[in-house]
C-alpha cells in the first residue's frame, strides 16, 4: 500500500470574487521509503500539494490518504495531532523560534505528547546528534549559520520520528556547500532511517538526489 | 522546557514592552484600589458610630446649638443611661494652618465614660493634686480632669507633631476667635483605627467660659441608651419633648449621624468609583493593544507551531496565558501595593479616620485584573486561534 495516495484532488483558492484553481484533478501515489521531488514553475501548485499532503491545507475536492487515513475528513484538532505524530516539516527559511535555543526548538513538537522533561531533552539531543549539531544545543538561531539553522529545523522535523518528511525548498536560502550538506542529510534520513521524503525544489541539481522527480504545471502532473 | 516556560519565554522577547505593560497595569490597579480605599475609609467612618448611642442636634442644622438646659430633660427620658455633650471647635494651628486636625470641646465627666470602649489612655501626666474622679472616668485622666485648660490628643497626632506631655500648644479659633492655649495632659489610642487618632479634645467648660461668656450651649448631645432595641422609641421620645420649643431637635443614631457627614461629600464617592473604573478601562485598552501587537509580530511563528501540531485550542491558551500573566501579576502587585503602602495613611483633612484599603477592595482589584487579563488576551488569542496555517506562512515565505 502506498504511504501517500492522492485521488483526483482539486484545490481552488478564492481571491476576492475570483476563483483561482491551483490543482486540477491531480492523482498521485508515494510509496513508503520513497524520495520524491516536486518541480515546476512558480504558481504551478508544488507548495499547495505539499501542504495538502501535510494536512496543513484541505483539498476543495478529492481525497488525500496518508497511511490509509483520509486526512481531509479529520477535524482540525484531530488533524493537528495527526500532523504532530506523522509529519516532519522543513521550511525554506528554517522558521526556528528565535528566543529558543537549538535544543528547545527541537523539543517543541515533543511538548504536545506526554513525555517527561528528561526524555524530551534526551530525544532532542539525539536528533541534534543525527544532524551533526550535538555541540550546538545551547546556541540560539542567531548564533548559527544558515546551514546549521536548517539542520536544527531538520532535527525538529525528525524528533517525533514521523514517517513522512515534507521539505519546501530546503536549500533555497543556502549557499552551495550548505545546500549540499542538507541534501546529503536528507538522503541519509531516507536511506538509513527509512523516512519518506517529499521535497519541493527549483534546483535540478538537488532533484538528482531523489528517486523520482515529478513536474507540476498549472496544477497537473506533466510526466 | 514545558508549555508554561514557553509562555514565559515569549513574555521575555521584548522585556521592555512586557515590563512597561505590567507597570501600567500595576499603576492602574494601584489607583483603582487607592480610590476604592477612599470609599472604604468613608465607609469605615460611618461604621465607627454606634447603634447604641444617639446624637441629638438642632433640627435646623448642626451649626445651630442646642440649649444646655436640655441635658437634664434628655437624661430623664426612660431608657437613657448617660448623656454627654460636645462642640466643634475648629481651631487652626498658628504655625501651620494648613495642617488641619479636628478639635472638640467635650464634657469630660461624661464623654470619656461614654467612649471608654472605643479609646484608651496610653500616656498621661501625673496629677498635680489628689482630686475626686467622676465615676467611669479613667484614673489616668486625673491631671486632665484637674486642669481647665488641659487637653487630650490622639496618639497619631501626638507623634506626628512631636509633642510632649505637659507641653502647651496653641490653636487659633475660627468660630471662637483668639489664641487658645492648651496643656497636653493625656494621649488616647483608638481601639478601632477607624475612630481616628487625629483629634484634640478639651474641656467644654473651658470653651464656655472663654468663648461663650460662661453661657455656653452644646453643639450636640450624645446619648447612651441602655437597650439599643429601644433606640427608635427613645429617639422619638427625645424629639417629641422639644417639638414646640424654639430649638427643636433631631435625634438619630450615631451611625446615621456619621453617615450624614459622609453624605455631605455628595456624588464624590460615585465619581471616585467611576474614575477608578475609567483608569482600569484605559489601561485595559493599552494592554489589549500591546498583546495584539505582540501576537501580530509572531504570526509566522503561530503558523509554524500549528504546522508542528499545536492545535488551535493550545495556541489560544498560550496567548491568553501571556495576557493573564501580565495583567494578573501587575494587578495583584498594584492591589497589594495599595494595601500595604496606603493602609493607615492619614487623609489630608485629618477628620476622616486613617486610610483603609479593605480586603474586599483588594479582592475586587484582583477580580478586575482577571477580567482585564481575559479581555486583553481574548482578542489576540482568538485571532491566533483562527489564523490559517497557509495564511500565516505566506507572510514569511
Amino acid at each position: 500500500m502506498a504511504l501517500v495516495e492522492i485521488r483526483s484532488v482539486k484545490k481552488v483558492y478564492q481571491r476576492g470574487t475570483e476563483a483561482v484553481p491551483v490543482l486540477d484533478g491531480l492523482s498521485l501515489e508515494i510509496a513508503q521509503g520513497d524520495f520524491v521531488v516536486l518541480m515546476g514553475p512558480s504558481g504551478s501548485g508544488k507548495t499547495t500539494l505539499l501542504n495538502l499532503i501535510g494536512g496543513v491545507d484541505q483539498p476543495s475536492q478529492g481525497a488525500v490518504m496518508v497511511n490509509g487515513e483520509d486526512i481531509g475528513r479529520m477535524r482540525p484538532r484531530q488533524l493537528a495531532r495527526w500532523r504532530a505524530r506523522n509529519i516532519g516539516y522543513i521550511f525554506q527559511l528554517y522558521n526556528l523560534i528565535p528566543v529558543l535555543t537549538a535544543e528547545q526548538n527541537v523539543e517543541l513538537p515533543l511538548l504536545l505528547v506526554k513525555m517527561k522533561g528528561k526524555e524530551r531533552k534526551s530525544r532532542a539531543a539525539h536528533a541534534l546528534g543525527i544532524v551533526g549539531l550535538a555541540d550546538r544545543v545551547r546556541h540560539y538561531p542567531r548564533q548559527l549559520s544558515g546551514g546549521q539553522e536548517q539542520r536544527v529545523a531538520i532535527a525538529r522535523a525528525i524528533v517525533s520520528d514521523p514517517r513522512l518528511l515534507l521539505a519546501d525548498e530546503p536549500t533555497g536560502d543556502l549557499d552551495r556547500k550548505s545546500g549540499e550538506e542538507i541534501l546529503t542529510l536528507l538522503e541519509r534520513l531516507n536511506r538509513e532511517f527509512g523516512k519518506t521524503i517529499v521535497m519541493v525544489t527549483h534546483d535540478p541539481h538537488a532533484a538528482e538526489r531523489a528517486h523520482r522527480v515529478l513536474h507540476l504545471d498549472k496544477g497537473v502532473l506533466s510526466n | 522546557m514545558n508549555l508554561f516556560s514557553l509562555v514565559l519565554v515569549n513574555l521575555g522577547r521584548n522585556k521592555l514592552r512586557t515590563i512597561l505593560t505590567t507597570l501600567s497595569v500595576v499603576v492602574a490597579l494601584f489607583l483603582f484600589c487607592t480610590l476604592r480605599g477612599v470609599l472604604d475609609t468613608l465607609d469605615a467612618a460611618i461604621r465607627v458610630g454606634s447603634e447604641s448611642r444617639l446624637v441629638v442636634r438642632n433640627a435646623i442644622s448642626l451649626i445651630f446649638p442646642v440649649p444646655l438646659a436640655y441635658r437634664d430633660r434628655i437624661a430623664a427620658v426612660p431608657g437613657v443611661s448617660l448623656v454627654s455633650y460636645a462642640n466643634w471647635f475648629g481651631g487652626l494651628d498658628p504655625v501651620d494652618p494648613r495642617d488641619f486636625y479636628a478639635s472638640f470641646a467635650v464634657d469630660g465627666e461624661t464623654y470619656f465614660p461614654m467612649y471608654a470602649r472605643d479609646v484608651e489612655i496610653v500616656a498621661a501626666s501625673p496629677p498635680q493634686a489628689q482630686i475626686a474622679m467622676p465615676a467611669g472616668v479613667d484614673p489616668e485622666l486625673a491631671a486632665f480632669m484637674a486642669e481647665r485648660g488641659a487637653c487630650v490628643v490622639g496618639e497619631r497626632l501626638f507623634k506626628r507633631k512631636g509633642w510632649k506631655l505637659g507641653q502647651t500648644i496653641n490653636l487659633n479659633g475660627t468660630i471662637f476667635p483668639g489664641s487658645w492655649p492648651y496643656v497636653i495632659r493625656a494621649v488616647y489610642h483608638a481601639k478601632d483605627p477607624a475612630f481616628g487618632e487625629e483629634s484634640l479634645i478639651f474641656h467644654w467648660k473651658y470653651l464656655s467660659e472663654r468663648g461663650m461668656g460662661g453661657q455656653g450651649t452644646p453643639g450636640w448631645y450624645v446619648v447612651q441608651v441602655a437597650d439599643p432595641e429601644r433606640a427608635g422609641d427613645i429617639t422619638r421620645a427625645i424629639d417629641a419633648q422639644f417639638e414646640n420649643s424654639p430649638a427643636q431637635t433631631r435625634t438619630e443614631t450615631e451611625r446615621a449621624f456619621q453617615a450624614g457627614f459622609i453624605s455631605m461629600y455628595g456624588n464624590v464617592p460615585f465619581l471616585i468609583g467611576v474614575i477608578g473604573l475609567a483608569v482600569v478601562f484605559a489601561i485595559l485598552l493599552v494592554a489589549a493593544n500591546t498583546m495584539m501587537m505582540a501576537v501580530r509580530e509572531r504570526t509566522a511563528e503561530v503558523g509554524v507551531m500549528k504546522t508542528l501540531g499545536f492545535d488551535d485550542g493550545t495556541i489560544f491558551r498560550l496567548v491568553l496565558a501571556e495576557g493573564a500573566i501580565i495583567t494578573l501579576g501587575g494587578g495583584i502587585t498594584g492591589a497589594l501595593l495599595a494595601k500595604f503602602l496606603l493602609e493607615g495613611f492619614a487623609l489630608p483633612n485629618n477628620i476622616l479616620p486613617p486610610m483603609t484599603v479593605s480586603w474586599m477592595t483588594i479582592g475586587m482589584g484582583i477580580g478586575i485584573a482577571i477580567v482585564m487579563g481575559a479581555a486583553s488576551g481574548l482578542i489576540p488569542a482568538w485571532q491566533a486561534r483562527q489564523l490559517r496555517i497557509v495564511d500565516a506562512l505566506r507572510r514569511v515565505e
